[in-house]
């Protein structure tokens, strides 16, 4: 079924098609119209699942924490003030490997008091042991979303599925909705092998010794190890049952690159048209997606930028004092590189609380990269006001 | 069961132990003896949500349990919004008959947990909310809480300075939210208590029950006092065994002695500096606390 949508209500209809069973949510602009479909779904008998209207987001997050320990699957979707909310309890759901889906419309920090998108209130979780994936469009926020809630249940593993304010959120597209039917058979009820049961008493989450905690933080850390071959896995199946994949990592048009340019979200579309002029023009450039920040691709990042003389990476976001948190994770995962293939690379931020990246952003990296006598390797503002 | 010998003391509370005996509760502690009995009444269907609080160590570290029932460990403001996850969790899946149930300490109630019991109180969530009420935090080392009583010493209210406010009136303010059910206890008087864990099990909607728990580290009193504490506590008047139903239906449990305060105070340390100006009035603070209630019971009985 095809049918015109916005960002948030792909979000809606794919967590419908997962058959969620427990929402808890609490309204942030730009969510909300993911939460108000949801509790339409649900009105209407279109999806059977319980939806708490909890009084914060922090109670959101919980109340999914506790369904999901009661063994069901559970649903949350926020914004930056509410997702820094939920920190403590980020945190909570991963360590206690509760597999909850939950979508993050991103949206810059406050102050000041701003609605528009960048990627600080999601990267700023990332040492909570969530996995992570970028959407570019709306089709790619419907298949994540499915396949979301399979990944986190085969890794115990909670999932942020993230997606840009307005430019996806609030944008219209054409989405294909996959039948109920093929995604019942893609994604089975949830079996959670440990759960409250009466027939086997457990305590979950209590007191633990200095003995077994480094143990529990391993084992996590493994989990999202696999992470990385499930979500190829997944995304593969995916694939051959709906007809589209993603991969952790999307290469554009990087054959014999001089440089490339590396891209998250929104901000790839555009990128694509301008590789794709610079292209026509005989320039050999590339593109680099990353969709998955984690876990992160690092074996498939290095291949991609392996020999390629100069690398441009945009952060929608910043590490003050630091860069660009991509920046960041690209540089660490190409340090033991041989030297001869080494990219040099730059890095670039823009695009902050919501600034438009246009094509002309794009051209000025490429710029940048391509001639880099006056381009700061670690740091590079675009459009900058004085 | 043999026939009841008219005359014959019957007892009702299980034989049966759900908890068993290794947990890791002080001596005398008041929160743990609650718990033995409500698991008795409650049965082994039933769901423990507990926060942060001494109820988190007293379980047991991993891989252990005291408690014999499946135990969600939450974080320290989340009690009530994790049994109602939990609860919607089980419903969802079809497992019904079972209680979930909310065991916070007073700082997890009337503190930092307020906010999401407040709200799970409003939305009416199906669980069933205990507060061992101890009138601190006990477990990170007796500081106060908005349950400590005024005049008591805790470690943050310490030396010239005890504690300047009084007691925060929980269950008025559940009252205040309508709420199905809301009832205070002590282990002093088991009938009562055993009768309202069994109103709160078998009930719909939230309830609440309010337990008054005496914790000997944190009062600097005698392990073997604890009973009597609770027994004191209720006879002085200074916490009466009542119940309100729907916010509006009063029903005082047990009519208060009317013991002077100083027979309660002087077997806790934790009122040791209290002068007979002091005394006289946290009297006088009782008495026109009891008269408040009394009114309220006459008024709405
Ligand atoms: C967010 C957060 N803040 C602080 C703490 C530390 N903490 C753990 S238990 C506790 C006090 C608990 O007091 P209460 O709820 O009265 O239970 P009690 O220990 O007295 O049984 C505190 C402050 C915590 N675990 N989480
Ligand atoms: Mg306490």
């Amino acid at each position: 079924m095809q049918k015109v949508l916005t960002g948030n209500q792909t979000v809606s209809w794919g967590v419908m098609r997962a058959r969620a069973q427990v929402i808890a949510a609490y309204p942030i602009t730009p969510q909300t119209t993911i939460i108000e479909e949801l509790a339409n779904l649900v009105d209407e008998g279109k999806l059977e699942a319980s939806f708490i209207k909890v009084e914060s987001e922090h109670s959101a997050l919980a109340g999914c924490i506790g369904a999901a320990q009661a063994g069901a699957r559970t649903f949350t979707a926020t914004s930056a003030q509410g997702l820094a909310l939920m920190h403590e309890l980020i945190h909570w759901a991963s360590l206690g490997r509760l597999p909850i889906v939950l979508a993050d419309v991103n949206r810059a920090m406050a102050p000041g008091w701003t609605i528009w998108t960048d990627q600080n209130d999601s990267l700023s979780q990332r040492d909570t042991g969530w996995l992570q994936f970028y959407c570019e469009s709306n089709q790619e926020v419907m298949d994540t979303a499915i396949q979301a809630f399979k990944i986190a249940e085969i890794v115990k593993l909670p999932v942020m599925l993230v997606l840009d304010a307005f430019f996806l959120s609030h944008t219209a597209e054409a989405v294909d909705i996959p039948e109920p039917e093929e995604v019942d058979k893609f994604l089975p009820p949830y079996e959670a092998d440990l759960k409250v049961d009466f027939d086997n008493p457990r305590a979950f989450s209590g007191m633990t010794g200095v003995d077994i905690y480094q143990e529990f933080r391993y084992l996590q850390h493994e989990a999202m190890n696999e992470a990385l071959t499930v979500t190829e896995k997944v995304d593969q199946e995916y694939g051959k049952q709906f007809g589209r994949t993603y991969g952790l990592v999307e290469p554009y048009r990087c054959e014999d690159a001089e440089a490339i340019i590396v891209t998250t979200a929104t901000a790839t579309s555009t990128a694509r048209e301008v590789i794709d002029q610079w292209r026509d023009r005989g320039e050999s450039v590339g593109l680099l997606k990353i969709r998955t920040f984690r876990p992160f691709p690092t074996e498939l990042v290095r291949e991609a930028l392996r020999g390629v003389p100069k690398v441009g990476i945009l952060d929608r976001n910043i590490c003050p004092g630091f860069g660009g948190i991509f920046a960041q994770e690209i540089k660490a995962s190409m340090y033991d590189m041989e030297e001869k293939f080494r990219p040099d690379i730059y890095g670039f931020i823009a695009g902050l609380g919501g600034r438009d990246i246009t094509p002309d952003t794009i051209n000025e990296i490429l710029e940048k990269t391509i001639h880099p006598e006056k381009t700061e390797k670690h740091l590079n503002w675009i459009a900058l006001r004085d | 069961m043999s026939p009841q010998i008219p005359g014959q003391i019957t007892y009702d509370i299980p034989q049966q132990e759900i908890m068993s005996s290794g947990h890791l509760a002080c001596p005398g502690c008041g929160a743990s003896l609650c718990m033995r009995i409500a698991l008795k009444i409650f049965g082994p269907r039933t769901v423990l949500c507990v926060p942060a609080c001494c109820w988190a160590v007293i379980d047991g570290p991993f891989p252990y349990s005291a408690a014999g029932v499946p135990v969600v460990h939450c974080a320290f403001e989340t009690a009530a919004i994790t049994a109602t996850g939990v609860r919607h969790g089980l419903d969802i899946r079809g497992i019904k008959d079972c209680t979930v149930v909310a065991w916070a300490g007073d700082g997890g109630t009337f503190d930092i947990g307020f906010g999401a019991l407040s709200a799970t109180v409003e939305r009416n969530e199906n669980i069933a909310y205990v507060c061992y009420d101890n009138e601190a935090y006990m477990n990170t080392g007796i500081q106060r809480s908005s349950a400590t009583p005024i005049g008591a010493w805790t470690s943050t209210t310490p030396g010239e300075h005890p504690k300047e406010e009084p007691k925060k009136n929980l269950v008025e303010i559940m009252a205040a939210h309508r709420i199905p059910y809301v009832a205070t206890a002590t282990v002093a008087f088991m009938d009562d208590l055993t009768r309202k864990l069994k109103r709160i099990r078998d009930m719909e909607g939230t309830r609440l029950l309010h337990i008054f728990s005496p914790c000997p580290p944190g009062h600097k009193s005698l392990e073997s006092d604890s009973i009597k504490i609770s027994r004191l506590a209720v006879e002085t008047k200074v916490f009466p065994l009542y119940e309100i139903e729907n916010g509006l239906k009063y029903t005082l449990n047990h009519k208060p002695k009317g013991i002077p305060v100083q027979e309660y105070t002087r077997l806790q340390g934790r009122f040791k500096h209290l002068t007979e100006e002091d005394l006289k009035q946290m009297q006088q603070r009782v008495d026109y606390e009891w008269d408040v209630l009394d009114k309220r019971i006459s008024l709405f009985a």
